[in-house]
């Protein structure tokens, strides 16, 4: 019987070479719907880093892919930045802001983290909406460019593809590399540490864990991720709006969270391409997709709170554990 | 800017704190017993104001119907909170507060487009009642009988909400519940119906609050997400579960609004959240309420 860690060794490579296959095999509409999955996935992986592995609930992720989004939007489309230096300052606008957002968060607990996170988060909303002059304003930022990927012309096989094909790619590598990072710091001594902060936070400070420095280092990684998932995304969406910071679209990345499984490193990439594929089936049947995402939330809730891939999980183990015994 | 002028400013902010209040004070019963922080409370009061209108528009703009409307509004509103407190929210109490925070966005979900469905996305508005349709002028500046008449209300609502939570026996067993559950419990308390009676009656406020809006704003899909983040910004400068706080927290909040727009017109939302922040931050209970030992 293979390992858990040989299965996903095995599994990891398998559907990033899947993924590679996309634009070849689908059309142009599935591979931009693919980049956008991964960015979500990105979006979603690293508010799970404070979700599930260090147990806060932060109702305003949005705030620092917000910061992301504008921060390389602007750079890129204002001051003629490459982007590698939007992409890269994205990271580092969304980590300050995380750090002096965080610093102030994890002072507080439970419900009044998540109301300070949703009151910090509608600050950056309100400062997108409100500063005419960088932000655009209400209008948000259109026509943002698209980063000049002519060189991957010269790479066999990509020659005869389209600049969204070739975004997807960039995506593909970019975010793959973001989670490959996410993992090893969830699987590392300090995320061991940050789990044991969400069972048990008094322990924690007992056996010499200073806690709040921890969740800040925890709220400041998922900041950064989450900015650069942001730069990602205002690229792929050509244009930044002040939507990006709202508060629901922090509830949105939440759901995300949810719906794949917030136990599971790869939960949330499951729950953005499970919301995502689902999004695209329902929206073609009715315009009510918000009332039917309602109703799957609340199924979820009762029936499956492991999610998607935390009940597939469990269900393997039990086949598993039967066969054994 | 003459004296007038800001008087009038002054009783606009006025008004809308007084709205502010009934919404936020359900929301801070709710929290003060449930500690559940029911995202779905704007629905409820979005609800209110549609079926407001569907009962104006069904029973003619004389004055007695307004009011008929208005009631019966506000307890078909308690009756849907307590039918999801009493069949849905009950079973999530022992879970983590994150899945009843989802299930409250999931009602918000649902309820507005349910009302999409229901009523358009079309702007409706109500006409005030007859007998206050009437306006007066103090110290120079015009006021609508019916904003007065909801300048008063507020007041008299939160002195009865005080009345009932101290001078009654429901109301004692309401303070023991957000006080300790388990040992209410314990004493023999039905606490599972203090909670559906707390809920249905936080929901009675914000749907009476989204019936009593109709005749000064319009009614519209989105009036739901709005109204949410004041009512949150209203209960955290008072206090989660602090009445009284909640009321100067709607004063506070409603000023600040009237003037800010005067003062800083651009950062005026800025500003609001940005004390929402800072109250968080310097007292987390706000500014009428008590730290929670739990």
């Amino acid at each position: 019987m293979m390992s858990l860690l040989g299965r996903q060794a095995f599994w990891t490579p398998l559907a990033f070479v899947l993924a590679l296959c996309i634009p070849l095999l689908a059309s142009r509409f599935y591979t931009s719907l693919a980049t956008d999955v991964l960015i979500l996935a990105l979006f979603a992986t690293s508010l799970n880093l404070l979700l599930g592995t260090t147990g806060l609930v932060s109702f305003g992720h949005a705030a620092y892919f917000a910061a992301g989004a504008y921060t390389c939007a602007i750079l890129m489309k204002n001051h003629g930045m490459p982007f590698a230096a939007g992409f890269a300052a994205a990271g580092i606008v969304a980590g300050v802001l995380a750090l002096v957002f965080g610093f102030f968060c994890v002072r507080l607990t439970k419900i009044y983290f998540a109301m300070l996170t949703l009151a910090f988060a509608q600050i950056v909303w309100a400062i997108c909406f409100k500063w005419n002059d960088v932000t655009g304003g209400e209008q948000g930022l259109s026509n943002v460019p698209y980063p000049d990927l002519g060189w991957m012309t010269t790479i066999p096989g990509l020659g005869g593809m389209r600049v969204g094909e070739h975004y997807f790619y960039l995506t593909l590598v970019l975010v793959g590399m973001c989670l490959l990072v996410l993992r090893r710091i969830s699987e590392s001594p300090f995320g061991r540490i940050l789990t044991t902060i969400r069972e048990n936070p008094e322990r924690a400070e007992f056996i010499g864990i200073h806690v709040r420095r921890y969740e800040l280092a925890a709220f400041v990684v998922a900041g950064i991720f989450a900015g650069l998932a942001g730069g990602l995304f205002g690229i792929f969406n050509r244009g930044v709006f002040p939507d990006f910071g709202y508060w629901s679209k922090s509830a949105e990345v939440l759901i995300m969270v949810i719906l794949g499984g917030m136990g599971q490193f790869w939960g949330p990439l499951v729950g953005a391409v499970t919301l995502t594929a689902l999004n695209q089936q329902i929206t073609s049947y009715t315009e009510f997709w918000p009332m039917v995402l309602g109703l799957i939330l609340i199924v979820l809730l009762y029936a499956f709170p492991a999610g998607v891939l935390g009940t597939l999980v469990d269900l393997v183990g039990r086949r598993r554990g039967q066969t054994d015994a | 800017m003459d004296a007038s002028f800001l008087f009038g400013q002054f009783l606009g902010g006025l008004t809308a704190a007084m709205f502010l209040f009934l919404i936020a004070s359900g929301l801070s019963l709710i929290f003060g017993i449930l500690r559940i922080l029911n995202f779905a409370h704007g629905s409820f009061y979005m609800i209110g104001a549609y079926l407001a209108w569907q009962l104006v528009h069904i029973l003619g703009p004389a004055s007695g119907n307004f009011w008929v409307a208005v009631l019966a509004s506000a307890l078909a509103v308690a009756l849907l909170g307590a039918v999801l407190e009493h069949f849905l929210l009950r079973r999530l109490y022992g879970r983590e507060e994150l899945y009843q925070l989802l299930f409250t966005y999931a009602v918000v979900l649902v309820l507005a487009d349910a009302t999409k469905i229901i009523w358009g996305t079309q702007q409706l508005s109500v006409s005030r009642p007859p007998s206050l349709a009437g306006s007066m002028t103090l110290f120079g500046a015009v006021i609508p009988h019916y904003n007065l008449f909801i300048i008063l209300l507020g007041p008299v609502l939160a002195f009865t909400i005080w009345l009932v939570l101290h001078r009654t026996h429901i109301g004692r067993m309401v303070r023991a519940a957000a006080l300790d559950r388990e040992m209410l419990g314990a004493l023999g308390g039905n606490v599972r119906r203090i909670y559906t009676s707390a809920f249905a009656a936080g929901s009675f406020l914000a749907g009476l609050a989204g019936a009593l809006v109709t005749p000064i704003k319009t009614v519209v899909p989105g009036m739901d997400v709005e109204i949410i983040v004041e009512a949150f910004i209203v209960i955290v400068i008072g206090g989660l579960g602090s009445l009284w706080g909640t009321f100067i927290g709607a004063l506070i909040y409603g000023q600040f609004l009237s003037f800010g727009i005067l003062i800083f017109p651009r950062f005026s939302i800025f500003a609001v959240y940005a004390l929402m922040a800072i109250i968080l931050i310097i007292r987390p209970w706000g500014l009428f309420g008590r730290p929670l030992s739990r």
